[in-house]
This record gives C-alpha cells, sequence and structure tokens, in this order.
C-alpha cells in the first residue's frame, strides 16, 4: 500500500463530490434564492419546471458527500456534524420544505400556492445559508478533545460565518440566474440577464472581504499566501479574468457562456479555498491523514466507486439531455 | 429537571427514522406496480392501463418527494446524535451507506425524472427503462440499508480493536445472518403495503362507481398478489424469528414474554408483562406450543429474561405488544386476501359491497403493522447498539447537551407535522380526482375538485398517441 496514497486519491473523489454537489445543487437552490424576485408567476413556474426533472439528483450529491466522509474521512463527519448541531437542523428543514415545494406547489389551489413559493424560497435561502455558514466553520477551526467534539452549540455562529453564510447565498443566487438566462426566454430572461449583473459584483465584493478577512484571522493561511510559492498569485488573477468574461457574456446577451463562466468563479473559489487550508481537515489539529479511515474500508469503497461514479456521471448527463433547451410553458406532468 | 440527551436521542432517532419508513415501504411496492402497468401498457398499448399508470405514478411523486426529503435527515442523523459510534463504526459503516447512495439514489433519483416529466420526451421504450429503473433502485436500496441494520442485530465480519470496528470479511459483514430473513420480510411488507393501499384505493372508487374500469383491473392484480404474498410473510417472519431466536434469545424472551427459563415454554397469547415484578399479570397461554414453534419439540429449552442481569433486557412491554400488533395484522391480511380471492374466483369480488368496503379502509393498516415489527426488531434490540459489543450509551455525541437535543426533537416534530399533513392533505386531492377520464378531461363529474393545471393545453395526459386510441 505504500506506493499508492489511498487517502490521496479519496481526498480527490470527495473534493470532486463536493464541488459536484456545490455547482449543481447551486444552481437550483440558486432559483429558490430568487423565487420571490422573478416578475410574474409563469417565470416562476418556468424557474421552476426548469429544475424539476433534476433536483433530486442533485441533492444525491450531497448525501454522497455526507457518506463519503463517513467512509473515508470519518473524524471529520463526527466532528462536523456535532459542532453544526443546529446548523445542521436549519440546513435540513431547509432543504425538507424546498423539496416538497417542487410536488405541493403544482398541486395547490391558486389561492394555497404563494405558502409554497415562500416554502421553497425560504428552504431554500436557509440552506444555502447553513452550506455557507459550514465553510465559515471550517476555516474558523474545531475544538476538538480525544476525537471528539467538545466546544459548544453556538461556537460556529460568529459573524465570519454569518458573513460567509450570506456570500453563499449570493454565489447560488448567481448560478440561479445564469442557469434562468440559460433556460428561459422573453421576460423571465431579461429579467434574469438583469440581477445576473447584480449578483455578479455582490460576489465579487465577498470574494474581496473573505480573501482579506482570513488571512488575517489565520497566520497559517497568510504563511501561506504571503511565503508561498509566487503561482499561487495566478488564482486572484483568474478570477477577476473568468468575472470579466462573465459580465461581457451578460452585456453580449449570451445563453449559455453566463452560466459556465459563473461555473469556473465557483471553480476557482473553491480551489483558492483548498489550497488555503491544505492540509488540514479538522483545523486546526488534524490533517487529511489524521482523520482518514482504515486503509481497508478505504480500499473496499474505491473499488466500486472509481467504477460507478463514470455510470454515474453518464446517466446524469443524459438526464441533462434529455431536458435540454428552454422549457415550455406547461412542461410537467401534473 | 435534567433533560437526558442520550434519551431524546433515542427518541429522535426513533421518530425520524419512522417516519421516512413509511415512504419507503410504499414507494417499493408501488414502483413495482408502476412497472408492471408501464411493461403492460408497452407491449400492448391501452389507454385504461396508461391513466392508470399515470395515476398512481401521481401519488407515487408526491411520496417519493416526502421519501428522498425525510431521508437527507436520516444521512446526517449518525453524526449529530450517535458521533462516537459513528466514529467507533466509520469502517463498516461509511462504505456500506456509500454504496447504497451511488448504486441505488442517483439510479432513482435521476430516473425518476424521466418517469415523471419524460412520458412525452423520450420513446416509450426508455419511459419503460425509466420506470424500471427506478423501481430496481429501490430494491437496491433497501438491500444496503438492510444489510447495515442487520449487522448492529447480528454483527459479523468485524474485530472491536481500541474501541474501533475493523472490518476482517466484507462479505461477512454486509451479508450478516439475519440479513436474508430481514431482506425478504421488509420485500414482502412492501409489496404488501403497496398491494394494500392499491386496492383500498380501488375499492372505495367501485363502492362509488368511479372508474369501474381501470379500478376492476387495479383491484384484480392486487388481490391475486396479496393472496399469495400474506401468507408468504408469516412463513417468512417465522424463519424470520428462528434466526432472531438463535442470535438475540433475549428479543425473542421479550416478544414471547417469557420470565423464567423453561422446557415446554407456553406461547404465550395476551398477557400484562411487569418488569418490576418480573412477571406476567392476567397470562393467557397455550401451553408447549411456545417451545414447539421455536425449538420445534415439546419441551424444548427457551431462555428467559432472567436468565440476564436487569440492565441487560430490552424493554418487555413495547416488544411484547408490537409484536402482538404485527402478527395480529399480519393473520387479518391474510384472512382479508383469501376471502377477496374466493370472492374473485367465484367472479363475485365486484358486487360485494360490504366486502369491497372493509378494503377500502385499510390503507393504514400495513403502515401501522410495518411500524410495529420494526419497534420489535429495534426495541428488542436494546441496551445494545451493536448487540453485543456496543451499548447505546457509548454510542451518543459527547458534546450533546439535553437542550440542543429537546430543541432539535421538538423541531422535528413540527416540521414533519407540516409536510405529512400538506401530504396527507394532497394525496386526498388526487385520490378524489381519481385517474383522468379515458375520452377528455373535460367532462368531469361534479365532485371532481378544480385542478388548475388539468386545463394546460401542453400538459401531454392529452397528447400521447394512446389515448387518442
Ligand atoms: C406488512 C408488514 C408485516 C407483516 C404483515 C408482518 N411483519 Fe414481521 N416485520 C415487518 C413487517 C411485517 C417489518 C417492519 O418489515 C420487520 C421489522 C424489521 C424487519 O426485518 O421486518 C418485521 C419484523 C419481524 C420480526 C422481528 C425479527 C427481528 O428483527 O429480530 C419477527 C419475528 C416477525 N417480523 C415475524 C412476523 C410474523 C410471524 C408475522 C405473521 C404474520 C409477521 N411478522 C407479519
Ligand atoms: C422502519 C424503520 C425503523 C423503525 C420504525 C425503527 C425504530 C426504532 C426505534 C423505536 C428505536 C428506539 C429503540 C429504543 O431506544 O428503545 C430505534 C433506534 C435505532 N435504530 Fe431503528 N428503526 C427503523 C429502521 C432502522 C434502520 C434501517 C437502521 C439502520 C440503518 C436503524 C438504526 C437505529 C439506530 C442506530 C437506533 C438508535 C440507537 C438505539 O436506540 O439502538 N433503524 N429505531
Ligand atoms: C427501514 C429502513 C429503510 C428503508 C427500507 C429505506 C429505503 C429507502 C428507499 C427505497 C428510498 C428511496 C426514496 C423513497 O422511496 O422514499 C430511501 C431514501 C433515502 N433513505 Fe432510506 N430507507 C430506510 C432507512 C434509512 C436510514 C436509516 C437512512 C440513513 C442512514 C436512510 C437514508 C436515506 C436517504 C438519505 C434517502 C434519500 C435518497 C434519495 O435522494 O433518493 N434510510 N430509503
Amino acid at each position: 500500500m505504500e506506493t499508492i496514497d489511498l487517502t490521496l486519491i479519496w481526498l480527490g473523489i470527495i473534493g470532486i463530490g463536493i464541488f459536484m454537489y456545490v455547482l449543481m445543487d447551486g444552481f437550483d437552490l440558486g432559483v429558490g434564492i430568487l423565487f420571490p424576485f422573478a416578475p410574474d408567476d409563469a417565470s416562476r413556474d418556468r424557474m421552476m419546471n426548469s429544475v424539476a426533472p433534476i433536483w433530486d439528483g442533485n441533492e444525491t450529491w450531497l448525501i454522497l458527500g455526507g457518506a463519503g466522509l463517513l467512509a473515508a474521512f470519518p473524524l471529520v463527519y463526527a466532528v462536523f456534524l456535532p459542532a453544526l448541531y443546529i446548523g445542521v437542523f436549519l440546513l435540513v428543514a431547509g432543504l425538507i420544505f424546498r423539496g416538497i415545494a417542487f410536488e405541493f406547489r403544482f398541486k395547490a389551489s391558486p389561492a394555497s400556492r404563494h405558502w409554497w413559493d415562500r416554502s421553497f424560497n425560504i428552504g431554500s435561502t436557509v440552506a444555502a445559508f447553513a452550506q455557507g455558514a459550514v465553510v465559515g466553520a471550517y476555516i474558523q477551526g474545531f475544538e476538538v478533545v480525544d476525537f471528539q467534539y467538545a466546544g459548544g452549540a453556538f461556537d460556529w455562529l460568529t459573524p465570519f460565518t454569518v458573513m460567509t453564510g450570506v456570500g453563499v447565498v449570493t454565489g447560488y443566487a448567481l448560478l440561479g440566474a445564469t442557469w434562468t438566462v440559460m433556460k428561459t426566454e422573453g421576460a423571465t430572461q431579461d429579467w434574469a440577464f438583469r440581477i445576473s449583473e447584480r449578483l455578479l459584483i455582490g460576489v465579487l465584493a465577498f470574494f474581496v472581504v473573505v480573501s482579506l478577512w482570513t488571512p488575517l484571522s489565520k497566520p497559517f493561511v497568510q504563511a501561506r499566501w504571503l511565503d508561498g510559492i509566487a503561482w499561487l498569485w495566478l488564482f486572484p488573477v483568474l478570477t477577476l479574468a473568468a468575472s470579466f468574461w462573465v459580465w461581457r457574456a451578460l452585456r453580449e446577451r449570451r445563453d449559455v457562456v453566463p452560466f459556465v463562466g459563473s461555473m469556473v468563479l465557483f471553480g476557482l473559489f473553491y480551489l483558492g479555498l483548498l489550497i488555503s487550508m491544505w492540509p488540514y481537515a479538522v483545523p486546526p489539529d488534524y490533517t487529511f491523514w489524521d482523520a482518514a479511515s482504515a486503509p481497508g474500508s478505504q480500499l473496499f469503497l474505491l473499488l466500486g466507486v472509481l467504477f460507478l461514479i463514470p455510470v454515474i456521471l453518464v446517466y446524469t448527463a443524459f438526464n441533462y439531455w434529455v431536458f435540454r433547451g428552454k422549457v415550455r410553458d406547461g412542461d410537467g406532468y401534473h | 429537571m435534567e433533560l437526558d440527551p442520550l434519551l431524546l436521542s433515542r427518541i429522535q432517532f426513533a421518530f425520524v427514522v419512522s417516519f421516512h419508513a413509511i415512504f419507503p415501504v410504499f414507494t417499493i411496492g408501488l414502483a413495482a406496480w408502476i412497472a408492471l402497468l408501464e411493461a403492460l401498457n408497452y407491449r400492448k398499448p391501452d389507454p385504461v392501463l396508461e391513466k392508470l399508470s399515470q395515476f398512481w405514478i401521481k401519488i407515487f411523486a408526491v411520496v417519493f418527494g416526502m421519501g428522498v426529503v425525510s431521508g437527507i435527515v436520516m444521512a446526517f442523523q449518525f453524526g449529530t446524535n450517535w458521533s462516537q459510534f459513528s466514529f467507533a463504526a466509520s469502517n463498516f459503516l461509511g462504505p456500506v451507506l456509500s454504496y447504497e447512495v451511488v448504486t441505488a439514489f442517483f439510479l432513482e433519483a435521476t430516473f425518476l425524472g424521466v418517469l415523471l416529466f419524460g412520458r412525452s420526451r423520450v420513446p416509450p421504450g426508455l419511459h419503460l427503462l425509466a420506470a424500471c429503473m427506478v423501481a430496481i433502485g429501490t430494491f437496491i436500496s433497501s438491500f444496503w440499508i438492510l444489510s447495515t441494520n442487520s449487522w448492529f442485530h447480528t454483527p459479523a465480519g468485524v474485530e472491536l480493536i481500541d474501541g474501533h470496528f475493523q472490518v476482517t470479511s466484507w462479505l461477512q459483514a454486509i451479508f450478516n445472518p439475519s440479513l436474508p430473513y430481514r431482506f425478504a420480510h421488509m420485500a414482502l411488507a412492501s409489496f404488501i403495503t403497496g398491494g394494500l393501499v392499491v386496492a383500498a384505493v380501488s375499492a372505495w372508487y367501485l363502492v362509488r362507481d368511479r372508474n369501474p374500469r381501470s379500478s376492476r383491473i387495479a383491484l384484480k392484480m392486487t388481490v391475486v398478489m396479496l393472496a399469495i404474498a400474506t401468507p408468504l410473510q408469516m412463513f417468512v417472519g417465522d424463519l424470520h424469528g428462528l434466526n432472531t431466536f438463535e442470535h438475540q434469545p433475549m428479543k425473542v424472551a421479550a416478544m414471547e414474554g417469557h420470565w423464567e427459563t423453561q422446557r415446554g415454554a407456553p406461547l404465550i397469547l395476551f398477557a400484562i408483562p411487569d418488569a418490576d415484578a418480573e412477571e406476567n399479570h392476567f397470562e393467557v397461554a397455550i401451553p408447549k406450543l411456545g417451545s414447539l414453534i421455536l425449538t420445534h419439540s415439546l419441551d424444548g429449552e427457551v431462555q428467559g429474561l432472567k436468565s440476564v442481569p436487569a440492565e441487560d433486557r430490552p424493554p418487555v412491554g413495547p416488544v411484547f405488544w408490537s409484536f402482538r400488533v404485527m402478527v395480529g395484522l399480519g393473520v387479518f391480511f391474510i384472512l382479508l386476501s383469501w376471502v377477496s380471492a374466493v370472492q374473485l374466483f367465484r367472479g363475485r369480488l365486484f358486487d360485494s359491497r360490504r366486502l369491497l368496503r372493509v378494503i377500502s379502509w385499510v390503507s393504514p393498516l400495513p403502515f401501522i403493522a410495518v411500524l410495529a415489527g420494526w419497534f420489535v426488531t429495534e426495541i428488542g434490540r436494546q441496551p445494545w447498539i451493536v448487540h453485543g459489543l456496543m451499548r447505546v450509551e457509548d454510542a451518543v455525541t459527547p458534546s450533546l447537551s439535553g437542550g440542543m437535543a429537546l430543541t432539535t426533537l421538538i423541531g422535528y416534530i413540527s416540521v414533519y407535522a407540516v409536510v405529512f399533513g400538506a401530504g396527507l392533505y394532497y394525496l386526498r386531492q388526487v385520490i378524489l380526482a381519481g385517474p383522468d377520464p379515458i375520452e377528455q378531461a373535460h367532462d368531469f363529474d361534479s365532485a371532481r375538485p378544480k385542478r388548475p393545471l388539468s386545463a394546460n393545453p401542453l400538459n401531454f395526459n392529452g397528447e400521447t398517441p394512446a389515448a387518442e386510441g
């Protein structure tokens, strides 16, 4: 086993899994976040129909993230979840309310439909905020004694995590808005173009604040960027370039590029975060190697996953292909 | 008063998993039924079958949606409330639960989209494939989750080293001794649940003379299936019990209400077990039958609860009573499905108003039987979380305070009350509306509530080729 570092492979798999989740559920949560701002009810119908056939698959990546962490990095699972106990409740409560809205909204009478609109919106926003707070809490670090979380119920809730929470809500809203640009036409699309521009500015503002705040409060992050390798500075440059790309595409009213560009932007943020925190799984004490499960378990799952993830990607792609193109009014089975 | 995080976590876990389990046990059966209807309709397109399938797909969508959202809660429960256990058992638990996600959940979730929304977008063969994939997915996911659960009861293939479970044999751990029985019993329970609900709804329409053609087809198919599945369930349940007798004798002692170890033990039909006095009150029993069932000999030895210290015994009352509820309902289902089958063969089922009325009321019962069965299984495992190896009090999250546990318990109860209330309400709407009439969507009978989207021009109920035939 010396030749292959299973932990590193697993880090790659979980990293990609979480990223898939962020991208895919990111845009459908974003659609929910933007719901109340849509110009009219017909737009809301179109927006919801654009994600109805795929949201369940998107959320499955989150479940894979949870189960995969337990399998490959049990320490992360066993520390994060108790430490974020109340936050996890908010996250799943949010996901519940938005999930059932997909089914119930279309079966509700017009008079009661607004309840499910609200459920979809608040649920999505709370879930996105909770995810952002998790990222903030990870940067912040945990109090761990003897491999178990030893802090209080609200240690995770600080100005910093509130800021990362709002930042992720804004970011998901950008993904949702550019997705709407891609999937709709007419008045809905016009609105989505307008709001995407504003959200892009908001996202950049949060990026700047987090990039300054994190190194100032975490010496090891500061050291990484200041004494580290010069090519790291390529990341902020690429981020600015990608933002400009999205901006121009929005101005030129391109259909697909804004969405793709926003995903690239998210990819850059994500890599930047990983590089800053490397190699800590549970900061400030445990690295990914400390958090890993037994090699036998990592190997057992790896054999299946290497074969199955490509298969999953194929039929996920098939699903997106079936529902490709602009949503038409009345798409649905209801 | 000091709030006990352990007790509250147990209540919370029992609550959220019971709530979750209601949905899959129904959707596993229903998915198979829908796949069957789709297959029949594919072979010989028939608008009646297609409307029937479309109708049950609508119900399936609501129930599956509730199953998914309550399942997401489950994915985090082990970590939030049982972090010591998760950490200790991660080497087994993690890979097995991950296999469930990669082999089943993605399959279900992806093809669900095609099943629900794709009828007008993909060729019929692909739509049928989607229906089959969803049905297969539900079975694969119950296989993995029941493997995990069975391992709690009959752990195998692991070694406990420094408080950590290390897997020594994946094959033994996954195919642990109680898995085959539990899987078979649960699969049958799902068919029975799905079947009884379909039968009940169809009988209800027949009593009211609505949708007679599709309801007769549905009732006929389910009655035949139930007449086979219900006795089989009793047989499998018996085997399951014998397996439990071998591995978890204290659970069986609690199920049977046996305090003393004895030869020629009776079968206790009714009693009020009293854990403090360590005896039963008001016992009604058949002599020797207990030993006969469990050991296949009239004076075989049956271990009693008093053979282990009180702190190693499960709570007797809930196990004893839940067991009787399940078996009682099981016997009732056998009677009901056989009477119906006999009437069916005599050609009288659809005229037996009284029988139809009884059938129309049974839908809640299989759910009660399933939960009762799980209460037997899980409460009977106490005080162990992993039988014989790890106790529940060593499993709970150390940083969890009573207040936190109480907050989320109340939170889940309130959230689920809303979800469940609304879900039942919309299911009722769908059932009241019934399958779309074969002719065209405008001659609703007056009982039909307004459905805003029925008038939708592109609603593909109206544009599939079969509907014109
Ligand atoms: C429709 C539902 C249903 C019906 C009619 C029955 N059961 Fe059952 N039973 C279940 C649904 C169920 C279940 C919910 O699926 C359980 C819980 C865990 C499991 O494996 O199956 C269960 C557990 C369970 C156990 C506990 C085993 C253990 O975990 O240690 C026994 C001994 C039986 N059953 C026996 C029976 C017998 C003798 C029945 C006679 C009719 C019967 N069941 C009917
Ligand atoms: C139909 C589904 C199920 C029902 C109704 C159910 C019911 C229960 C009940 C009543 C308890 C509390 C026992 C007590 O504290 O006395 C419990 C505990 C528990 N069950 Fe289940 N259960 C179900 C399925 C499962 C499955 C599939 C798993 C595992 C994969 C599981 C794992 C656990 C665990 C870990 C606990 C908490 C620890 C303990 O109290 O032993 N259960 N369940
Ligand atoms: C009684 C035992 C259980 C059975 C038979 C069962 C089976 C199923 C099935 C068939 C589904 C698909 C959705 C549906 O049909 O409603 C599902 C969903 C789910 N279950 Fe369970 N389950 C059980 C208990 C558990 C437990 C204990 C967990 C947590 C460890 C869990 C986690 C999940 C998750 C995360 C989902 C959502 C997956 C998706 O997106 O499709 N389940 N379950």
